[in-house]
């Protein structure tokens, strides 16, 4: 789109210029009324400036106070109807291991627990893969090679969560179970202190297996922003170390990661983030059962997200109700925090927070 | 008879609810749409989200295995403005699905050794306690799953109505309700869902209706009954269960089936209702609902058998004509008449 | 000791005879070598990954794709054939009507944040509308259903699924507009509002043709991500076994048909009904996020995809 900026001249003349040029032709308003008057009309509309600029301004405004308007009755609505619950358990309610409906007494600690430890162990996979694959693609991808890749591998965070879920039941939870479980229940079983981890059936539905789809939902995440931030190493470190005789992987263990650090936690925080949010796919793979807290990477359990899924329909009584949405605030704020504190340490650290699937 | 569309009836309701009955209605909602040409939209979110959901009156009817007790009728009444009617629909047994590759025999169980395995106290297929009513059978040296129900869930509560009443150490555990404290296994979503984890994984076991087991080719327990015979679950067993009870059914018809006395009797049934508010507020919905379900307590009951369900036994189908009767739009009848 | 290693060459190795730094060398390369294959390995990893699944969506999904499946309604529980008409229709009107009220307040929002925004109030803005591109699409359900479910309506519609999809995309249109409109040279507005046209004018005949392309990037991919979502519509669609319009009752969605086949449906066609499903989604979904390439042809500034 170009102006050309015709200074005088009459009609006809501007309008050849307008013709040859092939450009939308803005005329100094103040002098050269007279001049091309049609195309003074598509773009150089003075007349009811102010007034437009303001309605336009208001109505865009309105437009950016109803995110306000959202997020404030988002937090009303939850925290109106989890009052019930949060008041009559108090601390009970984050400590408390016991959830059961029919006496009333509601101990989200399971649930809890059960969002941290899938979310770890989909971090402890994810977080090696996508630095890994970040690297390949800074380091050691050819030109031609980079764009594909990335492409491909953030592909992984458009598939939606309900796919993976039902990926993992037909596909990957009978895979680990028989590939995975039970051969690490055969072969810790009898190693004490290790068998707490395999306690329990190989059922397919714990976890274990949450964890590992959890593992390639965040993939996409971590790698997108771990590749922005190791791209922003800045050369002559990179080149001062290989000078020196390095090995490509002593210059990056010794220039790009270290330089890179910081923002590579962001990454897997962000990731984090996203783990604890997810809700589908965790909640057809972990079983939804037993409230007991154990070690053992075959219980099944559930995550904060998969009890309100499971629950929200069946909440019989108002304090039940209540407590699902207590749920949802601890959610709220778990996520909200974890999300704040990866956005400030990549930002800081010079990555882009906007990651594909965000 | 309900034989073809009615002029001033809706042409769609929505209903939700138990998934005990779902083969069933589903079948029935096909047919009926076929017959009136109105769409009768059920979705199995399970007997306490129905509930919950004629509690808020935000279907036009729910489905029920599990009563509203006193409690939830008075909540319901808010909205509804009178008692929520529980107008029965057909009686089905719970059976006790397991997935075992290499046995060919069915199983036989008692109430005893169900309760323990679900309370993991039995904790392994070749346990004594099994194999003692098994003679014969080559059970696997493997760890049970067990599969139990994740949402709240009319089918649990009569399972373990069931067991409360057969097993001291369950009455003293878990205990009865829709949901209840599992000790452990797998929680599964909807009686569909149950199915799909006990076919899904070897050594699994899991309480599902009869349909979902069948329609799955999943093998199921013959459980003892009250009198000590061991009885496969079947629609005749269930008519049997049913008929013992059927003359001490109180007048709402919110009563339960299990462990019902006489030889042929299977043990689980259960009786599922349609749960429906009796002051209507709008006239053409009100007249689509009251002739759905005079059909389905009439002409849909000619599905039931292939289906493995049990047909209503005349004397409930008479009680269940009442309830229809009596619904009111506006303060008038809403049942058109056959 | 860099000095002596800097020097290094297999010739000049062996002239000075260097015994030790020679497997100093060796074990050098051989971890050089293990950590490039390791690396590597993570990409080939990640690559292959994507491809298993959608491989497998596109094997077993394939075969159940036939007319029936496009125009039929599901048949009674248990039974064969039939299709899922009624999730298709669902899935592309509460989606259309999310877009319609998301995409008008998400540009609005990022055209006042890029080009008005620059007191507290937008930045207030721009840090919540970032926190809420992360918040768990569950709790907005639960929201949809306590004020449209509950009350609103009174009973389970498919408006209150479209809300909630509608602000799930809001914060994410309104965070790229204004990226990309911040990307758009300011020498452009300068030149336009030199010439004596209104700023609301230079907005939406200059600045906004000029980005057009990252933002509908931006809308396309927002869009491609509702599209998914399944946990809103859980809560408060209830899903329909009928086609329909009436976007005041319930309406069955294709996420929704998936996550009923996936683990409600153990009946043997379930699982391949779900894999014809989940390519019909995956389908709408790539078929959107390939559209984004096509907005490269519009020009203007891009950001990061």
């Amino acid at each position: 789109m170009c102006y050309l900026l015709a200074a005088a001249g009459d009609l006809a003349q501007t309008q050849i210029l307008i013709r040859e040029s092939g450009c939308s032709v803005a005329v100094q308003a103040a002098k050269h009324r007279r001049v091309s008057s049609a195309a003074r009309v598509t773009l150089n509309d003075g007349r009811g400036g102010a007034w437009g600029d303001r309605t336009f301004q208001a109505v865009t405004f309105t437009f950016a106070a109803i995110i306000l308007l959202l997020i404030v009755t988002i937090f009303v609505v939850l925290f109106v109807d989890a009052r019930v619950a949060l008041a009559k358990e108090g601390l009970r309610f984050v400590t408390g291991q016991v959830w059961n409906p029919t006496e009333g007494v509601f101990g989200a600690l399971p649930y809890i627990y059960g969002t941290i430890f899938t979310s770890l162990i989909g971090l402890v996979i994810a977080t090696p893969i996508a630095v890994g694959a970040a690297l390949f693609i800074v380091e050691y991808a050819p030109a031609w090679l980079r764009a594909p890749v990335s492409f491909v591998v953030e592909l992984l965070a458009v598939i939606p969560s309900v796919i993976y879920g039902f990926w993992g039941i037909a596909v990957l939870a009978p895979f680990l179970r028989d590939r995975l479980e039970r051969p690490l229940k055969a072969a810790l079983g009898d190693v004490p202190g290790l068998n707490q981890l395999v306690q329990g059936p190989a059922r397919g539905r714990d976890m274990l297996v949450a964890g590992v789809i959890l593992a390639i939902m965040i993939l996409p995440t971590i790698m997108s922003v771990a590749r922005e931030v190791i791209s922003t190493v800045p050369g002559t470190q990179r080149e001062g170390m290989l000078a020196l005789g390095a090995t490509k992987w002593e210059m990056i263990r010794g220039a790009v990661l270290p330089y890179a650090r910081a923002g590579i936690v962001g990454a897997a925080i962000l990731g984090l983030g996203r783990a604890i949010g997810e809700t589908m796919a965790v909640t057809m793979l972990i079983g939804n059962s037993s409230t007991k807290i154990s070690w053992s990477l075959l219980t099944p359990g559930y995550t904060m997200a998969s009890a309100i899924a499971n629950q929200f329909a069946d909440a019989n009584n108002s304090l039940h109700f209540s407590a699902i949405i207590g749920v949802a605030v601890i959610l709220l704020f778990v996520t909200g925090a974890v999300n704040l504190v990866a956005r400030l340490i990549v930002s800081r650290f010079g990555g882009d927070t906007r990651a594909t699937g965000i | 008879m309900i034989n073809g569309p009615f002029s001033g009836e809706a042409n769609g309701l929505n209903g939700a609810g138990a998934t005990f009955p779902q083969v069933l209605y589903s079948k029935w909602f096909d047919e009926y749409a076929k017959v009136t040409n109105v769409k009768v939209n059920y979705q199995g979110t399970g007997s306490g989200a129905g509930k919950n959901a004629i509690r808020d009156q935000t279907v036009d009817f729910a489905g029920s295995d599990s009563p509203m007790s006193d409690a939830e009728l008075e909540a319901a009444k808010a909205k509804c403005g009178e008692t929520i009617q529980h107008i029965p629909t057909t009686l089905g047994a719970i059976v006790v699905a397991y997935n075992l590759p290499n046995v060919s025999q069915k199983l036989k169980l008692d109430g005893d050794v169900i309760a323990k395995i679900f309370m993991e106290q039995v904790k392994k297929w070749n346990d004594p306690a099994i194999a003692a009513l098994n003679p014969g059978v080559t059970l696997p040296n493997e760890e049970i799953i067990t599969v139990h129900r994740s949402d709240s869930s009319g089918t649990t509560d009569n399972f373990t109505s069931y067991l409360n009443l057969v097993s001291p150490a369950w009455a003293a555990g878990p205990k009865s309700g829709s949901t209840v404290q599992w000790p452990g296994g797998i929680g599964a979503n909807g009686n569909p869902g149950v199915a799909s984890e006990v076919k899904n994984n070897p050594y699994a076991i899991g309480y599902v209706e009869l349909a979902f087991a069948k329609q799955n080719s999943l093998a199921y327990a013959d459980v003892k009954n009250k009198e000590g015979q061991f009885v496969t679950a079947s629609a005749a067993s269930v008519t049997a269960a049913g008929q013992a009870f059927a003359p001490t059914a109180p007048a709402d018809l919110r009563f339960k089936l299990v462990n019902a006395p006489g030889a042929q009797s299977y043990p689980i049934t259960a009786i599922t209702w349609i749960l429906v508010c009796p002051k209507q507020t709008d006239q053409a919905k009100a007249v689509a609902l009251t002739r759905m379900l005079w059909w389905a307590t009439h002409s849909g009951q000619q599905f039931n058998e292939a289906l493995d369900y049990a047909p209503l036994p005349p004397a409930i189908v008479v009680r269940a004509e009442g309830f229809i009767n009596a619904i009111t739009v506006n303060g008038q009848k809403a049942f058109p008449g056959k | 000791m860099q000095a002596q290693l800097a020097t290094t060459s297999n010739a000049t190795r062996s002239r000075l005879n260097l015994q030790a730094t020679d497997t100093l060398a060796q074990r050098r390369k051989f971890t050089n070598n293990l950590m490039t294959g390791l690396i590597g390995g993570s990409a080939v990893l990640g690559v292959s990954i994507l491809a298993i699944i959608l491989g497998y969506i596109v094997v077993k999904g394939a075969p159940a794709l036939n007319l029936d499946f496009f125009t039929k309604n599901p048949p009674a529980l248990g039974e064969a054939g039939g299709g899922v008409a009624p999730a298709i229709r669902g899935s592309l009107l509460i989606v259309a009507l999310a877009s319609l009220v998301g995409i008008p307040v998400g540009l609005g929002a990022g055209i006042y944040l890029a080009e008005f925004g620059r007191g507290r109030f937008a930045n207030i803005v721009r840090f919540i509308a970032d926190l809420m591109t992360g918040l768990p699409s569950i709790a907005i359900g639960a929201v949809a259903w306590a004020l449209l479910v509950k009350r609103g309506f009174g009973n389970y519609n498919a408006l209150a699924g479209s809300v909630a999809l509608a602000i799930i995309m809001i914060p994410i249109i309104t965070r790229t507009t204004e990226e990309i409109l911040q990307l758009v040279p300011n020498n452009l507005r300068e030149a336009s509002l030199a010439l004596g046209t209104s700023q609301w004018k230079t907005i939406m005949s200059v600045v906004l043709p000029v980005a057009r392309g990252g933002i509908l990037t931006g809308i396309i991919l927002s869009v491609a991500r509702v599209s998914g979502e399944t946990a809103p519509l859980l809560l408060t669609v209830l899903g329909n076994s009928f086609a329909s319009n009436d976007l005041t009752g319930p309406m069955a969605a294709l996420p929704l048909e998936i996550y009923q086949y996936a683990t409600k449906s153990p009946f043997a066609d379930s699982f391949t009904k779900a894999w014809g499903a989940s390519l019909i989604l995956i389908l709408i979904i790539g078929l959107l996020s390939l559209s984004v390439r096509l907005t490269a042809y519009l020009g203007g500034p891009k950001g990061r995809r």
